[in-house]
């Protein structure tokens, strides 16, 4: 796993807050899992919000799309009119992370089978990349920027990265593919951390919703959603 | 918990707040997918069918699930017959994602389940009560669903089903740890998995409802009464509209407490299927009380 890149080292331990108000999450609630997530979120200290709806957006600093089925989350996606509202939500400073499916829901371009995408993440993915359920597997890998221990990995029907663009960092890799990448405010794991007991990479997620809140604080219109 | 029942569970976990559709065939596979299907089960012939034809009702045939698993990319669930570890195998071997061992197929042992330790796929049990439950999680089982009655088109006993178990869990944690013995032998359950029920208030693996789901309304109710997504089998294909029910229903699983989604998605939907007055049916033709 020396391929990794060296990666900014993002201070996890509680530092003088500069703003005492808890980063707003909502997790995106249409199917998958949702409830794991946002009790996840909970051991945190943040109480989530489940996201059906578009006016559901209104107020979030940070949005989780969970894992779950992909094709299944596209079709409400597209006909229930969320594809603007998230890539509007995006652009006015939400932070953004998918897991899995949430992972293919981000990219810029999906195959096996080709579905619509947000385009949020410059990324390439395939889905069930490793094959079916009996490929599903469990592993650890270093991750730079959480620092010790390795990340525990659970990988069902996982996706694999096929390629990133360059504004990408992988922060870790796993069987030579990137599985947990960053760009800019949008993060992405092809594996569940909402499955096991460790909340690093959710920890990392709610700093960075924080931080952009703080540098997006004031920008915000209460009109995002149309 | 073993890391390969975490993998087993994984999966039910993302399949939660989804529908899976009974489908025979590559064709109503792909309708179901089209209309947002987490998932969907290959069996031979719809419980309803089952129902009407009598006979042997099996595992379906290999070159059907093949042709299934073919046509779509959501996981494929196939049933086999309650003890037939033969068939389990054979569907694992064919890379099949759940496999549920079913009392809607005619039964292969009258005595015992399958051990579904010895198998890396994993399986969905049918229950009426808690106790049948645990003893299917004590066999191995990853996801629980309730029986209900399949192919009757109607939702009463999954609805008995989903009542019998939230309220036998919820005795359950009041119990003091000395009483647990007593109850996990009233549950005729193993006792360790009795008092990790009764310390979490919560079966260890997901909690699916099934069995006579035949409308958006139906597929609400068991949501709201706990399911935590829905398997329908005949209430698609035997309806007059499919496509549209399908769509329907999906759309009723994720927004179960939504009414005025709830008005949206079940209007235009052509008939149901003809439901069964289950109080009037001979005991002989029912299919829950398979396997225990």
């Amino acid at each position: 796993m020396g391929a990794i890149p060296e990666t900014t080292t993002v201070d996890l331990r509680p530092g003088p807050a500069p703003s005492p108000a808890p980063p707003r999450i909502g997790v995106l609630a249409l199917q998958g899992s949702f409830a794991l997530h946002a009790a996840v979120l909970r051991r945190l200290g943040i109480e989530a919000v489940e996201v059906r709806r578009a006016a559901a957006l209104e107020g979030l600093d940070g949005l989780i799309i969970p894992g779950g089925e992909s094709s299944t989350m596209l079709k409400f996606l597209l006909e229930e009119d969320l594809f603007d509202p998230l890539t509007a939500f995006h652009r006015e400073g939400g932070a953004l992370y998918g897991t899995c499916a949430g992972a293919i829901l981000l990219a810029r371009s999906v195959e096996n089978p080709a579905q619509e995408s947000l385009g949020l993440l410059d990324i390439e993915i395939q889905r069930n990349g490793y094959g079916r359920q009996l490929e599903s597997h469990v592993g650890a890998c270093p991750c730079p920027v959480l620092g010790e221990p390795d990340l525990p990995l659970v990988m069902i029907r996982g996706p694999v990265i096929s390629d990133t663009g360059p504004g990408v960092e992988v922060l870790a890799a796993w069987r030579g593919a990137p599985a947990f990448v960053r760009e800019g405010r949008v993060l992405a794991t092809t594996f569940h951390p909402e499955l096991t007991d460790d909340t690093r990479i959710h920890a990392y997620f709610l700093k960075l919703a924080h931080e952009t809140r703080q540098t997006t604080a004031g920008k915000k219109s209460g009109t995002i959603l149309g | 918990m073993s890391t390969d029942f975490r993998l087993k569970t994984g999966l039910a976990d993302m399949l939660k707040g989804g529908a899976i559709m009974d489908v025979t065939n590559a064709e109503q596979a792909r309708i179901a997918e089209d209309a947002g299907a987490v998932s969907v089960m290959a069996l031979e012939r719809v419980p309803a069918d089952i129902r009407r034809d009598g006979g042997v009702a099996r595992m379906s045939s290999p070159e059907k699930i093949r042709e299934i698993i073919a046509s779509v990319s959501i996981p494929v669930m196939a049933k086999v017959r309650i003890g037939h570890f033969v068939e389990a195998q054979i569907l694992q071997e064919m890379g099949v994602d759940f496999v549920d061992e079913s009392e809607v197929l005619t039964p292969a042992d009258e005595e015992n389940h399958i051990d579904k330790h010895a198998f890396e796929v994993p399986f969905v049990c049918g229950c009426r009560n808690l106790g049948e439950a645990l003893r299917r999680i004590g066999e191995g089982a990853a996801l629980i669903r309730t029986k209900g009655e399949a192919g009757s088109g109607n939702i009463v006993e999954a609805v008995r089903h989903l009542r019998r178990i939230g309220n036998e869990l919820r005795r359950l944690t009041i119990l003091t740890d000395d009483e647990l013995m007593s109850a996990a032998k009233e549950l005729r359950a193993p006792y360790e998995i009795v008092r990790m029920v009764a310390r979490d208030g919560r079966l260890p693996v997901p909690n699916f409802a099934a069995g006579g789901v035949a409308t958006p309304a139906d597929a609400a109710l068991c949501m709201q009464l706990g399911a935590e997504s829905v398997f329908v089998g005949s209430g698609i294909f035997k309806s007059t509209d499919p496509e549209q029910r399908a769509k329907a229903i999906v759309k009723a699983v994720t927004h179960y407490r939504d009414p005025a989604m709830l008005v949206e998605v079940s209007m235009g939907l052509g008939e149901p299927m003809r439901g069964l007055d289950i109080a009037t049916m001979p005991e002989e033709e029912l299919l829950q009380t398979r396997g225990n």
